[in-house]
């Protein structure tokens, strides 16, 4: 049920922005007319294929998307039919986007990595008609969930490789849709222009589904004027052009990915760079060396841990200059990067420094150009933040969600931190509800979730303010946002005080060698954990002190590897301690978990959430053993494989017991 | 037993050509020992073909013959309806017989790419000294093989070691890249030698998935040997069975697991 809220409104006035800009464009479409007017031979996209960066300009991007659009007309597809479009980010797959808004039909991005079952819980809840497919392994998936969708008629594939044998009955190649478009261009021109010209700021642009943490997707709707009223405050905000590279490699499912790569890349008319698959993503990255990035923290955090590693291997005089000059980055750089003064020979070594690490190292992460770099999703640990600052990469962080079409707070130039989320965002308001839920009103909110009346009405109420879910508080004097934990997940112990596992799990996690966890504690005496080590900083750790492992499972016990993580866990405990009002959190006893959390377990969202209901009855025994008093638990646990099969792991958990710290009397807004 | 010069339609609707090779009679000695011993044996057009037995049957001797690396003693070898007359393994290659090998055999210092592009050897034109100023046609010549040599390296997914030094590679991406380079030679029949061997399950169904996507796109004819019987009867069309230098059974998979004799050498009995 959703908490009364207080009448009191946050910042800004009532009236939310519901006219149209007078004869600007009012839809997706309109908007690619115009760039292929006003940017004709300006690139529009990129890809990276068989070794080379083929591009497209504006003018060629309309040809393209007209031409399918016109495929889709023969093809029989209507207004309001529902097209789910699957695969990794590739040009033609934000074409056929683009494509089913001219024929007015709505585009349904899904998660390309999705298993069949969750493919088709979001086709048949749309009852989607089409679907434009990446490649054998997708076609292949919704072949085998065909049967169960009534409405499905046609598939669309890019990639024709293995494909030669299907019946191609329901089954047809992409460009020569195309050619079926271009064929019958005189039949259908009138349609397509009608069609478009019916589309305006109130008409749908996509739906999306969100990853769900709890129960089944919701297909979220928004409107042109989401898109196109955010597109626009957000790249106004940032001084985003038309001379901008991004590169799109995040999934296409995700708003984010929308927004970036369709929203802002048609509002402003900067290019979209699509990698030559996902193992390329990195040199793909160092080769578009994009001016505008974002990356959920894991990302930079990977990153980071791979600087670091290398540069164990560096010659003594390399790893001298590194540590040297990072250390002064890290002490003026952020400051620089915040236009503060800078005494002239700091100032002169922070250049040299650029000149031997800072540029070098900024080439080989793709990040030489980057003028504006976003985080958000997840908490990022201080350290990794202030790393990439240091070295004058403009990384901010933002707060958004789907039904926001993203943003909601954003960091603004200069007033950078990494433990805000920034100030609202053009035309956005906020108020904080008396239990700290985080409510939020703006251009940008959501029509409805897709025949689902009654989410809708629990989430958005009848003057637009919208139920974020996650609890925060803005900092009085300096009006930025917070966010402490999901609103569902804080809860409270037994004696009271509050429970806010999120801040404590992100804690932990900021470790290099953390990279999962998990906190219980809920209506419970003390706090808990399970732990996930993450394979790469650990293993490499295992390698340089000779240490064997044949697995994840064998490392994750190891004694050294528990010692390790037992001071992580006491480190973190200090650090809550310092904290009166969430001192309750620190964590009493701890596992190392067998297994890696995944979202193909059900454990984690496709966008790597914790699913802390289904974590906790699936490890019901664990738990109880963190509860109880052995010293070890033994524990069998299903688990799925890459291919789908199912298999099961047994193991035997040593549960440790953590020092616990009294609360050191500071009020801490931390 | 259909006709040589007949096409015929295999169950899973793949079209099989007539026979593009055949093996007449082959007798293969290394001085006292017969390492083949009177084989003979087709392979069709556009076919999956494995060769299989036990340790020491003569698999690899009969995959040596066929690229020209051994010059049998006795028989003929019949290539595209003609008698082919004993040849240096590269004339072999240029008439399209490409091979992998069963202890990979690429370039170690060179990159992913380098390996590729000298598959493409056969199909180059330009002498050394163009290729060494690289003008005119040699250049043309270059951009044509490197476009062959990135479609196969897009089909193999090798994209992101395109241009890692092959040394710096685990075995099963090795592997692959032989595979890729092999291919990269346009071959009318493709021999593979164990292109599983040492892999672990999931790099063999990436293999499989690899070897039978070749067949199924470029229409390539393949023989492999392979060790792995679950590999061999799901993607082989027809098997030759070896044991001791002869040939012991040859048909379907099916035919060849229900052949006594094979499963006599398979399962072990005295031999007489």
């Amino acid at each position: 049920m959703r908490p009364d809220l207080p009448k009191k409104a946050g910042t800004g006035g009532k009236t939310l922005a519901q006219s149209s800009p007078a004869g600007g464009p009012q839809s997706v479409p309109a908007l690619l007319h115009r760039n292929a007017q006003k940017f004709a031979n300006a690139p529009a996209y990129r890809e990276k294929e068989y070794g080379i960066w083929q591009s497209w300009t504006w003018s060629q991007t309309r040809d393209e998307v007209e031409a399918l659009a016109l495929g889709l007309l023969e093809m029989g597809v209507n207004e309001g039919d529902f097209i789910a479009i699957i695969g990794r980010n590739r040009p033609y797959l934000y074409w056929a986007m683009v494509s089913a808004q001219m024929v007015g039909a709505v585009p349904v991005p899904l998660y390309q990595d999705a298993n069949a079952e969750e493919m088709a819980y979001v086709m048949n809840h749309c009852g989607a008609r089409f679907a434009v497919v990446g490649d054998q392994e997708q076609v292949d998936k919704i072949i085998e969930v065909q049967a169960g969708l009534p409405d499905f008629e046609q598939m669309i594939y890019l990639d024709p490789r293995g494909l030669r044998k299907y019946d191609h009955s329901a089954l047809t190649q992409y460009e020569n849709v195309q050619e079926l478009g271009r064929q019958h261009r005189e039949k259908h021109e009138a349609a397509l222009k009608a069609r478009q010209d019916k589309l305006d700021y109130d008409s749908t642009g996509v739906m999306l589904y969100t990853s769900g943490t709890t129960g089944k997707p919701k297909g979220v709707v928004l409107s042109n004027r989401n898109v196109i009223e955010t597109a626009k405050s957000s790249s106004e905000f940032d001084g985003l052009r038309q001379t901008d590279d991004i590169l799109a490699y995040l999934p296409m499912a995700w708003v984010g990915d929308f927004i970036f790569s369709v929203g802002q890349a048609m509002w402003t008319g900067f290019c979209t760079n699509c990698p030559e698959s996902a193992d390329t993503m990195h040199v793909d990255l160092r080769e578009i060396g994009p001016t505008y990035y974002f990356a959920p923290p894991r990302v930079f955090e990977t990153q980071l841990t791979n600087v670091m590693i290398r540069m164990e291997d560096a010659s003594r005089f390399k790893k001298w200059l590194f540590d040297h000059f990072m250390a002064h980055a890290r002490k003026v750089g952020p400051a620089l990067l915040d236009g503060k003064t800078v005494s002239f020979g700091d100032r002169l070594k922070y250049k040299l420094g650029e000149l031997f690490v800072y540029g070098p190292l900024k080439n080989t992460l793709g990040f030489s150009r980057v003028r504006v770099g976003y985080t958000a999703g997840e908490a990022i640990g201080p350290e990794i933040f202030d790393f990439y600052r240091s070295l004058g990469i403009n990384l901010k962080q933002l707060y958004g969600q789907t039904e926001a079409t993203v943003f909601i707070t954003a960091q603004p130039d200069g007033e950078v931190r990494s433990d805000t989320v920034g100030v609202t965002c053009p035309g956005v308001e906020l108020k904080i509800a008396d239990n700290g839920e985080v409510f939020y009103r703006s251009p940008g909110v959501f029509v409805e979730y897709y025949k689902n009346p009654e989410s809708t009405a629990d989430t958005k109420d009848a003057e637009g303010w919208v139920a974020t879910g996650d609890a925060g508080f803005i900092e009085e004097d300096t009006g930025h946002l917070r966010i402490i934990d999901r609103a569902k997940d804080v809860g409270q112990m037994a004696d009271g005080s509050l429970f806010a596992p999120k801040y404590v799990e992100n804690k932990l996690k900021f470790f290099p060698n953390i990279l999962e966890a998990v906190v219980f504690g809920n209506k419970r005496e003390e706090c808990t954990a399970f732990i996930n080590i993450d394979l790469t900083a650990v293993g490499n750790w295992a390698e340089r002190n000779n240490i064997g492992y044949a697995s994840y499972q064998e490392l994750a016990r190891h004694p050294q590897v528990m010692d390790t993580i037992q001071s992580h866990v006491e480190e973190v405990n200090a650090s809550v301690a310092g904290d009166e009002m969430l001192s309750g959190c620190q964590i009493h006893r701890f596992v190392v978990l067998h297994k890696e959390l995944d979202a193909d377990d059900g454990e984690l969202t496709r966008t790597r959430k914790v699913r802390r209901r289904i974590i906790e009855e699936k490890y019901d025994d664990i738990i109880a053993a963190l509860y109880g008093d052995d010293k070890t638990v033994s524990t069998e646990t299903e688990v799925t494989y890459e291919d789908g099969r199912k298999g099961s792991i047994k193991a035997t958990l040593e549960v440790r017991d953590a020092k616990v710290f009294p609360v050191t009397k500071r009020m801490a807004a931390e | 037993m259909k006709d040589q010069a007949d096409s015929y339609v295999t169950d899973d609707g793949r079209t099989i050509g007539p026979v593009v090779m055949e093996m007449k009679n082959i007798t293969l000695r290394f001085g006292g020992v017969e390492a083949i011993k009177d084989i003979s044996f087709d392979i069709r057009e556009g076919e999956i073909r494995a060769i299989i037995g036990p340790n020491g049957a003569g698999k690899s001797s009969m995959l040596n013959v066929i690229s020209g690396f051994y010059v049998p003693q006795e028989g003929e070898v019949w290539y595209k309806g003609a008698k082919r007359p004993p040849m240096k393994p590269f004339q072999v290659a240029q008439q399209g017989i490409a091979r992998t090998f069963q202890n990979i055999a690429l370039f170690e210092g060179m990159s992913v790419l380098d390996n590729v592009m000298t598959g493409r050897l056969t199909h180059m034109e330009s002498g050394l000294l163009g290729q060494s100023i690289w003008k005119g046609k040699a250049e043309a010549e270059e951009i044509a093989n490197r476009e062959v040599a990135e479609k196969i390296i897009d089909f193999l997914e090798i994209q992101a070691i395109r241009k890692t030094p092959v040394a710096r590679l685990p075995y099963g991406l090795k592997k692959r890249v032989e595979l890729a380079r092999a291919l990269a030679a346009e071959p009318t029949i493709l021999l593979l030698d164990e292109p599983m061997a040492g892999m672990n399950v999931e790099e063999k169904e990436d293999m499989s998935r690899f070897v039978l996507d070749v067949n199924d796109e470029f229409g390539t004819t393949i023989a492999l040997i392979e060790h792995d019987m679950g590999v061999v009867m799901d993607l082989s069309d027809r098997v030759v069975v070896m044991d001791y230098g002869r040939k012991i059974g040859d048909g379907t998979p099916d035919e060849v697991r229900n052949n006594q004799e094979v499963i006599d050498a398979y399962l072990g009995v005295a031999h007489d």
